[in-house]
C-alpha cells in the first residue's frame, strides 16, 4: 500500500514532468514567433545589401534602360504616384459612403443590407488576381473608349475595387467606435440624420477612416498581380503629362519594374531589383508609420 | 426653442467637435422628430415634410447607391469570368478540361488539363500551409496566452510589417535568397522550384494565420481559464487543453482562410516556383501554378477573343470557385463561433 510520503514523491515527479513539458512547449511557441522576426530580418538585411551599391540619385531619376547600371525607377515612381492618387480618389468617397450607409442610415435588418455585407465579406477573400481579371475584361477591354485601354485609370479603377473592402471595414469600425451620446446630443439638437453624420460623427470618426484609408492605399501601392494582369507595361520612358489625356496613358509602377528586373537572367538587374525594393519598402514603412501615428492620435483623442 | 422653429431652409451653424452640450448655440431646424423616433438613437428614416427632407432622401439614396458598388463588383467578376468561360469551353470540352493530363495552350498541339496547374497549386499550397498553420497557431498561442503584455505590444506590429512586405518582394526573397540556401541541403533543386516558393509564402500568411487565431483565442471568455486555473491546471495545459479547443472553429476557420490565400497568391510562385506545367508532386523542380499561368500569358500581348485569352479567364473561374466555397466555410465557421460566446 502507498504510504502518503509515496504520493507525495509521485506527486512531485508528476509537477516536475509538466513543469518540462510546459517549458518546452513555451520554448516551441517562442521559437515560433519568432521564426516570423527572423525571416522578416533577412529580408531586408538580404535586399539592402544587394540593392545598396545601385541606389542613388541617378537610380531613383532615370528612366528604365537596357544597360542594368543606368537604368532607373523614375518612371515606376511616378505611375505608382499616379495609382495611388486616383485609387484613394475613386475608393475614399465610395468606401466611406459605403460604412455611412451601413453604420448610419440602413440599420435594419433589409435585404439590401445583408446582400451588402455578404458581398463585402467575399469581396474581401478573392484573390487580387481575379481582379486582375475583372479590371482585364470590363476596365480596359468593354470600357476601352473611355480609360483608353491598359491605361492608368484602369489601373486606378481595378486597384480601387480591390481595396474598397479593406476601407469600407475600416471606415465602419471607426464609425462604430464614435460614442452613441454624440449622435444623441446631435439629435437633440433638432438636426437631421446628415446633419449629425457630416458634422459629428464623420469629423470624430476622421483619424480612424484615415488610418484605414492610409492601410488600404499602402497594400494598392505593393500590388503587383492585378496590374500584370491587366496589363501594365514594364518599359515607359515618359511621364504622363499632368492632364485628363495623362489619364489615359500607359503606366508602370514600382512593383512590376522590379518583378520585371527579377524576371531577368543578368544579375545586374536582380542588383536593381534589389534597389526598387529598399525604395518600396521605404514607401511603405513611411505609409504605416504615418497610419500608428495618426491611431495613437485617435486614441487619445478618445480616451480625453 | 420650440415655439420659433427656423425656416427649414435654414442650416444650423457647425458645433465644433467634441462638442458640449453646454456650449453648442444651435437652434432647431425641423419639426420635432416623431414620437417613434424617440426611443432610439437614430430618428425613423424618413420622417418630417419638407424640402430638407427631400434632401435626406437624395443623400441617402446617393449613400445606398456607394454600397451597391460591392454588388456590382462582385456582379462584374462573376459576368466577366461567366462570358470568357462560356467562350471557352465552346473549344475545349469540360471533360477534358478536368482529366486531360497535359497543360499545353500555347504550343501548336493544344491540350488543356487544368490537373497539370491544380496540381502545382496544391503543392506549393501545402508546403506553404506546413509552415503557416503550426508555425501561426503557436504564435497566435504565445501572443494570447503566453506573452506578457509588453511583449504582445512589440511583437503585434512586427506581424503587421511583415503581413504588408508585398508579394513581389517575397517573390525576390524566394528567388535569390531562400533557392541558393536550400541548395546547400538538396545539391539537386533546380534554380525555380515549389519549394522555396511554397516556404515563403507559408512567412507570407503566417501574420495571417497568427492575427486571426490570437482574435479567436483572446475572445474566449476568461471564465474558462479561471476554471482551469481552479482545478490547478499550469498556464500552458489551461491553453492548450481548455482555451485552444473553445476557439477550435475560430482557428479553423483562420485555417481555412490561409489555404484560400495560399491558392490565390501569384507573385512568390511567378517568380519563384517557374513557368514550366508539369503534372507532379516533385518540389525540386519548376512547375506552374494556376496563378503563375495567367501571370504568364498575361506577359505577353494577348488579343481579346483569341483562345489564350479565354483560357486565363477559365483558370480564373476555377480559382474563384476553389477561393469562394473556401471563404463562404469559413465565414460559416466564425459565425457559428461567435453565436456560441457573444
Amino acid at each position: 500500500m502507498k504510504t502518503f510520503a509515496d504520493l507525495q514523491r509521485e506527486h512531485a515527479g508528476w509537477l516536475a514532468r509538466r513543469r518540462r513539458r510546459d517549458r518546452l512547449f513555451v520554448l516551441a511557441s517562442v521559437g515560433a514567433t519568432s521564426l516570423g522576426l527572423l525571416v522578416l530580418a533577412a529580408l531586408v538585411i538580404d535586399v539592402v545589401h544587394d540593392g545598396a551599391s545601385r541606389l542613388s540619385w541617378e537610380f531613383l531619376t532615370s528612366f528604365p534602360s537596357r544597360r542594368p547600371e543606368q537604368a532607373g525607377i523614375l518612371s515606376a515612381l511616378a505611375g505608382s504616384c499616379w495609382l495611388l492618387v486616383l485609387t484613394a480618389l475613386i475608393a475614399f468617397p465610395v468606401g466611406v459612403a459605403t460604412a455611412v450607409y451601413l453604420e448610419e442610415y440602413d440599420t435594419t435588418d433589409s435585404r439590401f443590407r445583408q446582400l451588402i455585407e455578404i458581398n463585402i465579406a467575399n469581396l474581401a477573400g478573392v484573390p487580387s488576381i481575379i481582379y486582375g481579371l475583372l479590371g482585364l475584361g470590363i476596365f480596359v477591354r468593354i470600357m476601352a473608349p473611355i480609360t483608353g485601354g491598359r491605361s492608368v485609370l484602369a489601373g486606378a479603377l481595378t486597384m480601387a475595387l480591390l481595396v474598397m473592402p479593406i476601407v469600407i471595414i475600416a471606415a465602419r469600425e471607426a464609425l462604430k467606435a464614435v460614442p452613441d451620446g454624440l449622435r444623441q446630443g446631435g439629435y437633440a439638437l433638432g438636426a437631421t440624420r446628415w446633419q449629425v453624420v457630416s458634422r459629428i460623427v464623420l469629423p470624430s470618426a476622421s483619424s480612424g477612416i484615415l488610418t484605414g484609408m492610409i492601410l488600404a492605399l499602402a497594400r494598392a501601392v505593393g500590388e503587383t498581380a492585378p496590374l500584370v494582369t491587366i496589363g501594365a507595361l514594364t518599359y515607359i520612358a515618359f511621364l504622363p503629362e499632368l492632364s485628363l489625356e495623362g489619364l489615359r496613358t500607359p503606366f508602370t509602377v514600382l512593383p512590376i519594374q522590379i518583378f520585371n528586373w527579377i524576371s531577368r537572367p543578368q544579375a545586374a538587374f536582380h542588383e536593381n531589383a534589389a534597389a526598387g525594393t529598399v525604395v518600396l519598402l521605404t514607401v511603405l514603412l513611411g505609409m504605416n508609420a504615418l497610419a500608428i501615428v495618426l491611431r495613437l492620435r485617435f486614441q487619445r483623442q478618445r480616451e480625453s | 426653442m420650440m415655439d420659433a422653429p427656423a425656416p427649414p431652409t435654414e442650416r444650423v451653424a457647425a458645433p465644433p467637435v467634441p462638442m458640449r452640450p453646454h456650449t453648442v448655440q444651435a437652434r432647431v431646424l425641423l419639426t420635432p422628430p416623431r414620437p417613434g423616433g424617440m426611443g432610439t438613437t437614430r430618428p425613423p428614416l424618413l420622417g418630417g415634410q419638407g424640402s430638407a427632407t427631400l434632401k435626406e432622401q437624395a443623400i441617402q439614396a446617393v449613400l445606398a447607391l456607394c454600397s451597391a458598388v460591392s454588388i456590382l463588383t462582385t456582379a462584374g467578376i462573376v459576368g466577366v469570368l461567366l462570358f470568357e468561360t462560356v467562350a471557352f469551353f465552346q473549344h475545349v470540352s469540360l471533360w477534358a478540361f478536368l482529366t486531360d493530363s497535359e497543360w499545353t495552350p500555347l504550343f501548336a498541339d493544344k491540350h488543356f488539363g487544368i490537373g497539370v496547374l491544380a496540381s502545382a497549386t496544391f503543392l506549393t499550397s501545402a508546403i506553404a500551409l506546413l509552415v503557416a498553420l503550426p508555425v501561426g497557431l503557436l504564435t497566435a498561442i504565445f501572443l494570447s496566452e503566453l506573452a506578457t503584455e509588453r511583449w504582445r505590444r512589440t511583437l503585434k506590429p512586427v506581424l503587421e510589417v511583415l503581413a504588408g512586405v508585398p508579394t513581389v518582394v517575397y517573390g525576390y526573397f524566394a528567388l535569390l535568397f531562400v533557392t541558393p540556401a536550400l541548395r546547400a541541403v538538396f545539391p539537386s533543386i533546380s534554380g525555380l522550384n515549389g519549394l522555396s516558393a511554397g516556404l515563403v509564402m507559408g512567412v507570407m500568411i503566417l501574420p495571417l494565420v497568427a492575427s486571426l487565431s490570437e482574435d479567436a483565442l483572446y475572445s474566449v471568455p476568461q471564465g474558462l481559464r479561471d476554471g482551469a486555473y481552479a482545478l490547478g491546471a499550469s498556464r500552458v495545459q489551461c491553453a492548450v487543453r481548455v482555451v485552444v479547443p473553445a476557439a477550435l472553429s475560430g482557428i479553423v476557420a483562420s485555417f481555412i482562410l490561409a489555404v484560400s490565400r495560399a491558392v490565390g497568391e501569384t507573385m512568390v510562385v511567378a517568380i519563384a516556383a517557374g513557368q514550366t506545367p508539369r503534372l507532379t508532386l516533385n518540389p525540386l523542380v519548376p512547375i506552374e501554378t494556376m496563378t503563375a499561368f495567367i501571370v504568364q500569358v498575361s506577359l505577353g500581348d494577348t488579343p481579346s477573343g483569341t483562345l489564350e485569352y479565354q483560357t486565363i479567364f477559365a483558370v480564373g473561374t476555377a480559382l474563384f470557385l476553389m477561393t469562394l466555397v473556401l471563404n463562404v466555410a469559413s465565414h460559416a465557421l466564425v459565425r457559428r463561433f461567435r453565436q456560441r460566446y457573444e
